[in-house]
């Protein structure tokens, strides 16, 4: 082995462990190592758990010296967006409002996780409760992109984004509700999954927008995107909108190529807007995945074009009544004053940053009196036309591709004062959590500055066999992502 | 047209106490988001029925059965404020 | 001009589950603060509720014996205000789409039967208890507020009835049957004194005789069937009052203050009505297919309407009838256990009603305590019958019974009030008062028929009423015949 382990893939890692040639711990401590060097530029960690991962690292060695096999997390560093809890670590969804919040159990993927012998390092940073596109939101600061700290590692999971990128954690759990794991996934050149809306258990998930919010792994390869997916999905009794049915199968067809699949290329999502390098490499792709004997048109989803107008009518709706449990009342931040009532007022206001602060009012805003039905109804109306004509376009295609997101990285600061530019940077990804479909982004090159560009792979409804497979053959295109600089600084 | 709203109201429905500098500021930014937002009123729904969630499932239920509860000192620990085995507010004054 | 009012009543069930609507949490009365509590029923970050199915049933139940009809497909909705003994600061009710629509309940009032229609049954979770505390104990002078969520989350039925109730008494009626059906299909433990049932009721005056609905006032906090009328009675007459002066009724939510005898307005705050209403995004739809709507129709016990129908197909009378078919603490079963076994109906239903539920109501007890049993009743109701006993001296025996002096024959015999219906004994009875009234004889002979009810009085009183009385008077007319 050359280099350091935290550069090593999650089946890389898998099979050291198992030969012999690396122990969990050390593991753990080569990641650890890479945050240390790594952590005062980027800040991908609101907390590093040294003691509970140098112990889950530790029963992982003896477990599998003993000869019990947990699979393929075993002994794997996993880092998990800072909006799933976690028993007795901090909590904070990156807001005030929870600053110092110890949460008194485990989130089911948290759970599943470690009962599968993977070694939590800690929790990443994120934009406010999950809102942003940047992670310039949190309320302890920005996270930097691996590849250019000037600039941002998309958001909201930008931190385990970012992390996953530089090997401070070999994989990651990050929330898709808009985009919030493939755009960051794209901007730090890693792979990031959606899985599809019921697959994966949303309980001690902190909650943007319950129909759109989806838990998905963040890993540097498409098999261990699939390996980290497989390790936490199925279905959960304590969430009632989780898929009862078995989950389908993945393993097996990674390697299956793509002859004679049929894909879709969505014209909304393929033209307007998408900066002309990423339009280039998009193509590029595309005509790899011919030449592997794919099958490619385009498609239009009309309604595709719109699909930002009815996300941010639905997801703040829902985000509003979410978010109104921050109070004050039962943990977190007080702002004390003359009756619970002006006391619940004073904390939220300073409890929540501007972007969480516009959102709640945006979705109290459409749902109130008088004009719910012009705008929250009438955008649960438009997501019925998207997902109809989704259902008519995947009738035509096993899968639907677009890039991930319009450009590459963009400054720190350059959309944060308006916040319409900054929510267009998710026209891509938006459509396939409005109908709760998979969706995946792969790296499939970069510009001229050396930032990534990824490529999206959109499934139907419990079509992740195919979306993995697709997923395989992009990568096997684009061939593997560099190493981003300041990883280069560090080894 | 940016649209305008009654952003004190918003506010007071959403429990946040924003002074008025604020108000304005969200006020301005919200028009110009719902601006964009309501392109969605062009399209032609006339007979689409709303969709409230993106799953096929029905009557998703648990048995009867009793659970534990948690420890009340470890929830009550993440109080801002308590008296013995209470949560403690400010007077909630009239009725919900 | 004469008014009348206008009242409609919701009703609040706490539903008889083991745990919580959402959650594990065990539903039980006066545990101490805060120990029924898990991340879903307090709020907290990341928990999600799953519902109680059993809940779901016990709600259908309910519809069921109301008649409603049971939505095919219905939908939870989230409810969006701000208190702090709601923990997430949004109630799971349901709104457009609840498990129940429609329906009805027969009201018994003064033997009248007044149709009042349900417009819905739905299905929600209960708030914590806010315990106010500080100057006076008083709401407004408060110095804090203390929470415990052991309510929180446990599941009730909203029963929302028509306005088609008439006045405060039958509001009181309506309540008290209300009680008694979710009592008799299981749903509900229905105790007031613990808020298990709670009551609020709409009211509203218009002119008599006319449709329109005049602005209607919300009260709340009754806690017995006696506050709810009280507090209609009041909130009429200050309505009424208010009209008469040419002052308009505000429509608010007024509080009942059971001390005072008054209802008090609360400060309406102006966005209290906007509840923000949305399909609650964490929960999938309800259905109840024709098999599980059977299902739970099949576990129904007989209810209430159906019973007072019997009753009186039985012959027994309206008004015993229906106290009978209400009745929660036994007497119904006893009675159609006493039936079963031979005795008159009319006769075991008004004793049921009359003197051994005054018993019960004086001294609290419990029929199971006493020496009251069918066996009992039926042998009772055959002493009457047969003559043996005199319907007054049947009550004495009965009070015997209930005392656990023995079985009716005992009792009678130890008393000495068997009658005597021995045709010898009587007749020579009959012989020494007609003997001892010589003009009252002629006179009955001469055709003065009162005269003939004296002398089987005097008779009786000679035998210290033991006599039976039908020999008697059979015996006074020989003679006098003769
Ligand atoms: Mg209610
Ligand atoms: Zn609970």
């Amino acid at each position: 082995m050359t280099g350091s382990p935290a550069d090593l893939t999650l089946a890389q890692a898998g099979r050291a462990l198992r030969s012999g040639d690396l122990t969990a711990v050390d593991l753990l401590d080569a990641v650890l190592t890479r945050a240390t060097l790594t952590e005062a530029q980027l800040h991908c960690y609101l907390r590093i758990d040294h003691d509970g991962a140098r112990s889950a690292a530790v029963e992982a060695d003896r477990a599998l010296a003993a000869g019990d096999d947990l699979g393929p997390l075993h002994g794997i560093p996993v880092v998990l967006k800072d909006n799933m809890c976690t028993h007795g670590v901090e909590t904070t969804c990156g807001s005030q409002i929870l600053a110092g919040y110890l949460p008194p159990y485990d989130a089911t993927v948290v759970a599943r996780l470690r009962r599968r012998g993977a070694v939590i390092t800690g929790k990443a940073n994120l934009d406010e409760f999950a809102m942003g596109s940047s992670t310039e939101n949190s309320a302890y600061g920005p996270t930097r992109n691996p590849w250019d700290p000037d600039r941002v590692p998309g958001g909201s999971s930008g931190g385990a984004a970012a992390a996953v990128a530089v090997g401070s954690a070999i994989a990651g759990l990050g929330s898709d509700t808009g985009g919030s794991i493939r755009q960051p996934a794209s901007l730090c050149g890693v792979v990031g999954m959606k899985p599809t809306y019921g697959l994966v258990s949303r309980y001690g998930l902190v909650a943007f927008a319950s129909s759109l919010d989806q838990i998905g792994p963040i890993s540097r390869t498409v098999e261990d995107a699939a390996l980290l997916l497989e390790a936490i999905w199925g279905h959960d009794p304590a969430d009632a909108t989780s898929y009862r049915s078995d989950p389908p199968v993945i393993a097996g067809d990674l390697d299956a190529g793509v002859h004679g699949l049929r894909i879709g290329l969505v014209t909304e999502l393929s033209q307007a807007g998408i900066d002309r390098v990423v339009a280039e490499s998009f193509r590029n792709t595309l005509t790899g995945l011919a030449s592997a004997g794919a099958v490619i048109e385009e498609v239009s989803l009309p309604t595709a074009s719109e699909a930002v107008s009815i996300y941010y009518l639905i997801a703040p709706a829902e985000a509003s009544s979410n978010l109104a449990r921050f109070d004050g009342v039962r943990y977190g931040l007080r702002v004390d004053g003359a009756t619970a009532d002006q006391m619940m007022a004073r904390t939220r206001a300073e409890g929540f940053g501007p972007e969480v602060t516009r959102r709640v009012l945006l979705g109290t805003y459409a749902l109130s009196a008088g004009y719910y039905d012009a705008f929250y109804g009438q955008a649960q109306r438009a997501r019925t036309l998207l997902i109809d004509e989704f259902a008519a376009a995947y009738r035509r295609f096993d899968v639907l591709v677009s890039p991930t997101t319009p450009t590459t990285a963009f400054l720190l600061g350059e959309k944060t004062q308006d916040p319409l530019t900054m929510y267009m940077s998710d026209v891509c990804t938006i459509p396939s959590n409005l109908a709760g479909h998979p969706a995946i982004s792969v790296p499939s090159g970069s510009d001229a500055d050396g930032l990534p560009i990824g490529f999206q792979v959109m499934a139907p409804a419990l079509g992740e066999a195919v979306l993995f497979r697709v997923a395989s053959a992009v990568e096997a295109i684009s061939g593997p992502m560099g190493r981003p600089v300041v990883d280069a600084v560090a080894s | 047209m940016p649209i305008e709203i009654d952003i004190a109201h918003v506010a007071r429905l959403a429990r946040i106490e924003l002074d008025e500098a604020s108000l304005r500021r969200y006020a301005e930014q919200l028009g110009v988001i719902l601006e964009h937002a309501a392109r969605v009123q062009a399209l032609a729904t006339d007979g689409v029925e709303p969709t409230a969630h993106p799953l096929p499932m029905i009557n998703s239920f648990r048995p009867d059965d009793v659970a534990d509860s948690l420890d009340h000192e470890e929830v009550l620990a993440a109080a801002p404020d308590r008296e013995h085995r209470f949560f403690q507010v400010p007077p909630a004054l009239g009725t919900p | 001009m004469s008014w009348e009012p206008v009242i409609g009543v919701e009703t609040h069930v706490e539903l008889a589950t083991a745990s919580k609507m959402f959650c594990g949490c065990r539903v039980r009365f006066g545990a101490p603060p805060n120990s029924d509590i898990c991340p879903v029923c307090l709020g907290l970050p990341g928990a999600l509720p799953v519902p109680n199915e059993r809940a779901i049933e016990l709600l259908v139940a309910i519809g069921l014996a109301l008649q409603s009809e049971v939505v095919p497909r219905s939908m939870f909705h989230r409810k969006n205000y701000f208190y702090a003994d709601m923990p997430k600061n949004y109630q799971i009710s349901q709104y457009d789409v609840p498990v129940c629509r429609g329906g009805q309940l027969d009201v018994e009032l003064d033997g009248i039967s007044t149709r009042v229609r349900i417009h819905r049954a739905h299905m929600e979770e209960d708030t914590g208890k806010s315990i106010h505390v500080g100057t006076g104990g008083r709401i407004h002078a408060a110095g804090s507020t203390l929470l415990d969520f052991n309510r929180a989350g446990v599941p009730l039925a909203e029963v929302v009835s028509e306005p088609d109730i008439q006045s405060p008494a039958m509001a009181r009626a309506y309540a008290q049957q209300l009680r008694s059906l979710v009592l008799a299909v299981g749903a509900s433990d229905a105790r007031l004194e613990e808020g298990s049932i709670r009551f609020d009721a709409n009211v509203s005056l218009r002119p008599e005789g006319t449709d329109g609905l005049g602005t209607k006032v919300e009260v709340k906090n009754m806690n017995s069937f006696r506050s709810l009328e009280r507090a209609l009675s009041y909130e009429i007459e200050r309505q009424r009052q208010l009209l008469e002066a040419g002052e308009p009724v505000v429509q608010e939510t007024r509080h009942w203050d059971e001390e005072v005898g008054i209802t008090h307005g609360m400060r309406s705050k102006e966005e209290s009505s906007d509840y923000r209403y949305f399909p609650e995004p964490d929960l999938v739809p309800v259905v109840v297919d024709d098999a599980w709507r059977a299902r739970v129709a099949e576990t129904l016990p007989e209810l209430p309407a159906a019973r007072h129908l019997r009753y009186r197909e039985l012959g027994v009378e309206p008004q015993v009838a229906a106290v009978l078919s209400l009745s929660t603490d036994g007497l119904a079963e006893l009675f159609d256990a006493a039936a079963a076994l031979g005795a008159d109906p009319r006769m075991a239903a008004n004793w049921l009603t009359g003197d051994v539920r005054a018993h019960l109501r004086r001294d609290g007890g419990d029929l199971a305590e006493t020496g009251l049993d069918a066996a009992a009743l039926a042998e009772l109701s055959s002493l009457v019958g047969g003559g043996r006993l005199s319907p007054s001296a049947a009550k004495e025996v009965l009070a015997g019974v209930i005392a656990g002096e023995g079985r009716p024959g005992e009792v009678a015999t130890g008393r000495d009030l068997l009658q005597v219906s021995d045709r010898t004994e009587v007749e020579t009875q009959v012989s020494e008062v007609l003997d001892a009234h010589p003009e009252e004889v002629t006179r009955a002979r001469g055709g003065e028929e009162k005269l003939v009810g004296f002398l089987v009085g005097e008779v009786m009183k000679a035998s210290r009423g033991k006599a039976d009385p039908r020999l008697v008077a059979e015996l006074v007319r020989a003679h006098i015949a003769s």
